[in-house]
């Protein structure tokens, strides 16, 4: 009977495969180790957006009220601390610079952050936060190691501080990333920056999907009403096939 | 009342009902009392699986249509609307595109199975072309559907499908002007992409489908052993070897089913972009002619395909042949009731070649999908090329090999060890 193959053959690719796909990410990025369901976490990374990002990365699908009510902020609280830039919760988080004054400082638009997790990866832009370093030649004083030659200054280096990168000098890989050197101290440790974009990219995700997880919560029932549907059709099935010789 | 149907149902309504209008009748003949062969593995299932599939993916769509604007300024925001302000808009539309996905893993299993039992040889040689023809249908109904949301890989992979029909000589630019609308993937294309998307493409398809279950109730299904239960008629006209349809096919679909949704909604729930394999994480930004993705690759259920067209090289300065190969490779298995030259049916009764044939058939498949999913490189496309001449190989030698290949005797009646 190939049932029992076919059950654990379902098995294998339910355990196997979903957590494996479920979590994987483009690129090779260390991993940003951020959990979605930590609200704490979410409602520090809403604090961190809104004072670092919010002024030139617009998140034009994320609504104010939504935001609150999945990360338990009193309206109040998100009235004063949260919106800069509109009074009515129910509008979308826009940015206070207009796209003309955008191009004429940074050269192009900055880009909406309200997908931006789901497009590059959490990896990634964890890696991209902690990739900053100085270089004179560069128009904002910095580079970035992920992104070469990005037009975003490092609008967090009173936090993280300045790094400088070494590259190596000798070698096939001679003239290649090898590591950074914190040459002037920012207000957080270098744990406590971890954090903070920890949490700031944690919030990302969050805006990505805002229902992943309800998604998964839904989800375990749902199966849970599968696996019992499907546990008595398959009696259901053999009851019926006894008949037949 | 003389001349009309003389329906056997005691229920006074329904045979009212069914005296005007067989509906009962036909229900009862067609998936009552249909005999079908008790010998059935759950291979069998995935027919059924596809008839769920499409009847989903058309539930969802209805309402996703509700929601969704085709135009190109507003595509991308009505879909991530539908993601965060639509209620359960995001079950809606992870099933949809999950379900497109789905639908054609379950269909790769179902041809699969035809080939593995020769479902396709006489007498369901039109039974398998109208299968074939459906297999088409919904490849382009899955691409027009795919450029809706209008991410950067909606567009790059239009763009790059359309320009496909500009490589036929002399007709080329002014078919995918034709196919277009206009000079450029515009908002016409995408409205009548919608159009094809949501009313056309669908109507043919489900015509296609009852045209295909027609034709199967009436050449009765294949089995396992590739026998016609026809043949061997008990004293009261029925197949000895049959079985009625209900309850034994309804109940052992039912736990397919079962089966079935606990892997779609476990991917649904748990991974709805499958790893970037069944949403791309490039789609997540909205499409942007100005800026060509470093990498453009078509959703897995096509990229054996694509894998083919980059395995040709150009000559005599076209492309075309690169094009003529890949729409070859779905052409092909319209002759493959003709291709096909053994005197039997299932793989059980084949010998040692078509085996192998049909292994390699199967790993070719599943290395192109693999080559058309990354980007190009030297080693990808040497395998490209190999795997493609295998997979032409397994169809045009079939008439050699499947000739002096050796065969295992049928037996009489099917074999079927009860539960």
């Amino acid at each position: 009977m190939p049932i029992k193959k076919l059950a654990s053959a379902l098995a294998a690719v339910l355990l196997v495969a979903l957590p494996l796909v479920s979590s994987a990410n483009e690129g090779s990025y260390p991993l940003a180790g951020n959990d979605v369901r930590n609200i704490a976490s979410l409602q520090r990374g809403a604090r961190n957006y809104m004072n670092y990002c919010s002024g030139c990365h617009s998140a034009k699908f994320v609504r104010y009220n939504r935001l609150a009510a999945d990360l338990n902020i009193p309206e109040a609280e998100l009235k004063k601390n949260l919106m800069f830039t509109s009074d009515k919760v129910a509008d979308t988080i826009k940015t206070a610079m207009t796209a003309e004054d955008a191009k004429k400082w940074f050269g192009n638009l900055p880009p909406d952050f309200s997908l931006i997790a789901r497009s590059r990866g959490t990896d990634y832009i964890y890696a991209f936060l902690h990739g900053f370093y100085r270089d004179p030649s560069r128009p904002t004083g910095v580079n970035n190691t992920v992104l070469k030659g990005t037009a975003m200054p490092h609008v967090l280096a009173d936090l993280q501080g300045v790094q400088t990168a070494v590259f190596k000098a000798e070698g096939a890989e001679k003239g290649e990333f090898e590591k950074f050197e914190l040459t002037q101290k920012g207000t957080l440790t270098p744990e406590q920056y971890d954090e903070f974009v920890r949490d700031t990219v944690n919030f990302l995700q969050y805006i990505g999907e805002p229902i992943e997880a309800k998604r998964k919560d839904l989800g375990v029932w749902v199966t849970l009403f599968l696996l019992m549907f499907t546990g008595f059709a398959y009696l259901l099935n053999k009851e019926y096939w006894k008949d037949v010789h | 009342m003389a001349g009309l149907h003389k329906s056997e149902f005691a229920n006074p309504v329904v045979n009212w009902i069914d005296t005007r209008l067989p509906i009962f009748t036909m229900m009862q003949k067609e998936y009552g009392v249909f005999p079908t062969p008790k010998n059935f593995n759950y291979f069998w299932n995935f027919g059924a699986l596809a008839m769920v599939n499409l009847v989903i993916m058309i539930a969802t769509g209805v309402f996703l249509a509700m929601n969704y604007t085709p135009h190109v300024s507003m595509a991308f925001d009505s879909v991530e609307r539908i993601m965060r302000d639509v209620n359960y808009g995001w079950l809606l539309r992870y099933v949809h595109a999950n379900g497109a996905s789905m639908f054609f893993i379950v269909t790769y299993i179902h041809i699969f199975r035809g080939l593995y039992y020769g479902s396709y040889k006489a007498p369901r040689e039109l039974l398998w072309m109208i299968g074939v023809v459906i297999l088409l249908v919904m490849m382009a109904t899955a691409f027009m559907g795919y450029v809706l949301p209008w991410g950067q890989m909606s567009y790059w992979g239009a763009q790059v499908i359309v320009s496909l029909f500009g490589t036929i000589p002399v007709i080329g630019d002014s078919l995918s002007e034709w196919i277009k609308g206009d000079y450029y993937i515009s908002d016409i294309t995408l409205n009548r992409f919608f159009a094809l998307h949501v009313i056309a493409i669908p109507l043919i398809l489900v015509f296609l489908v009852v045209a295909h279950i027609l034709a199967l109730h009436e050449v009765g299904s294949n089995n396992p052993d590739g026998i016609e239960i026809k043949k061997n008629k008990g004293p009261d006209g029925h197949p000895v070897d049959g079985i009625p349809f209900h309850p034994y096919m309804t109940v052992k679909d039912i736990f397919g089913l079962g089966m079935f949704l606990l892997v779609f909604c476990g991917i649904v729930f748990f991974a709805p972009t499958f790893g970037g394999m069944f949403l791309e994480a490039p789609n997540f930004d909205q499409a942007n002619p100005m800026q060509t993705p470093p990498h453009i690759a078509p959703v897995w259920y096509f990229t054996p395909f694509y894998a083919m067209l980059r395995a040709v090289p150009s000559f005599a300065g076209t492309q075309v042949w690169g094009v003529i190969v890949m729409f070859g490779a779905i052409a092909l298995l319209f002759f493959l009731p003709w291709l096909d030259r053994s005197p039997v049916k299932s793989i059980r009764y084949k010998g040692a070649i078509t085996k192998v044939a049909l292994a390699l058939f199967v790993v070719s498949f599943v290395v192109l999908a693999y080559c058309g999913m990354k980007p190009p490189s030297p080693v990808l496309l040497l395998a490209s090329r190999v795997f493609t001449a295998v997979y032409f190989a397994f169809f045009l030698l079939m008439p050699w090999y499947s000739k002096i290949d050796s065969t295992k005797p049928v037996p009489e009646r099917v074999t079927y060890h009860a539960h």
